[in-house]
């Protein structure tokens, strides 16, 4: 590491931003846009899962609610992609990466959503662990990326807020309904717990050591389930680890180790719905090409 | 064309980068502003800017050292000292006064 790269490690650690026209380490850039990149594929894949239910949601207001988060949830992904842009990736390359599997997106829009159940666990619980990563990016060294994220974080607390509406009113219905729910929940809790990632230590973490994130994986784990396992017991819910208890002493929760294969394989474009969902992208983006065109040429 | 958008919360704050778009033209540019940052009136007011008409500067070379224009140009705290030294005081006489 020559000396610029060292003052400018220095810079980010003590705290520093850097702007998109400011030089940067060619190390810096490539983890930052790989990053943003990831996270861009995540909100894009990730409203596919919840428009399968879009048709199917149980009343008007259901599915507007459903339909706006989904609105939402490309605006983010439009956000994201302009920060990569910026950092010299053009979009069209973004979505040629994603389609032929060369990057990648989060575990969980890897799954099939099964019932309206489903809907609610992603609303509330996928929504409320992103939203602990992307609070901790409102630090991140990255300024133009660290800016957007206060949108999104605030637009992500709508959706939790969606989410738990969902589920209390399906809690305070039915014994099937609340099955519904258990069985959800059941489904979610193994790729919930892989979601913020295997633990690495904090100077060998080099998102960390570039304060790209702000948080390490097993801390944002951790106040995940210091957050939302009381919320969960609270509904007369299961968490499906009978090894989950938190410490009396430390307040650190112990849990079932989660499955870090499963978590490789399935971000690897393995998971059970990967195909079926980049397919449609794939489908998605061929139909609406004409749009861009002209939209473009406007 | 990529647009810059600054949006200002509550009448009387200052504006703040909130993001950036790509639209064709500026009809396109504001709509898409709307659906991003005023979508849930969480915004008073909103600039979209093309970033080809942002002017930025960011060197400022102060060729002729033109400390007057600086607090550093103001060396009082060691100038006082010795103000002080003369005067045989160590510190504002407060207390007699």
């Amino acid at each position: 590491m020559d000396q610029r790269e060292q003052d400018f490690l220095e810079y980010v650690q003590g705290g520093g931003q850097v702007e998109a026209g400011d030089w940067m380490p060619d190390e810096y850039r490539t983890r930052l846009r790989k990053f943003i990149e990831m996270h861009g594929n995540s909100e894009l894949m990730g409203v596919l899962p919840e428009r399968e239910w879009i048709l199917r949601a149980p009343t008007l207001q259901r599915k507007l609610a459903l339909t706006a988060k989904v609105q939402d949830e490309v605006g983010h992904a439009q956000l994201i992609y302009r920060v990569v842009e910026d950092l010299g990736k053009p979009r069209d390359e973004c979505f040629d990466d994603l389609i032929s599997g060369k990057s990648k997106f989060h575990n969980v829009f890897h799954y099939p959503t099964k019932t309206w159940g489903d809907v609610g666990v992603i609303a509330w619980l996928v929504d409320a662990a992103a939203i602990i990563s992307q609070k901790a990016l409102l630090k991140c060294s990255y300024a133009p990326y660290a800016r957007i994220m206060k949108k999104i974080c605030w637009e992500e607390s709508f959706h939790i807020l969606h989410g738990r509406d969902v589920i209390l009113t399906l809690m305070n219905g039915t014994d099937d309904q609340r099955e519904l729910v258990q069985e959800a929940l059941n489904r979610w809790w193994g790729p919930l717990m892989q979601f913020h990632g295997n633990p690495i230590p904090a100077d060998q973490d080099p998102m960390l050591v570039w304060r790209i994130k702000s948080q390490g994986n097993d801390e944002a784990r951790q106040q995940f389930l210091d957050g939302y396992v009381p919320q969960i017991w609270e509904l007369g819910l299961t968490v499906p680890d009978r090894a989950l208890r938190q410490d009396e002493q430390t307040r650190r929760w112990q849990y079932t180790e989660p499955d870090w294969d499963e978590l490789k394989s399935v971000v690897t474009g393995h998971g059970p719905k990967t195909e079926d969902r980049l397919d449609l992208r794939r489908q998605a983006r061929e139909n609406s090409a004409w749009v861009r065109s002209v939209l473009l040429a406007a | 064309m990529i647009y810059e958008v600054f949006r200002q919360e509550r009448k009387g704050q200052a504006f703040q980068h909130a993001g950036s778009i790509e639209a064709a033209d500026e009809r396109f540019a504001e709509s898409y502003a709307r659906e991003q940052y005023g979508r849930r009136g969480e915004s008073q007011a909103l600039w979209v800017v093309a970033r080809s008409s942002i002017l930025q500067i960011d060197e400022f070379v102060d060729e002729l050292n033109r400390n007057y224009h600086r607090v550093d140009g103001y060396p009082l705290k060691e100038k006082l000292k010795e103000a002080r030294e003369r005067a045989g005081t160590s510190r504002p006489a407060v207390a007699d006064r």
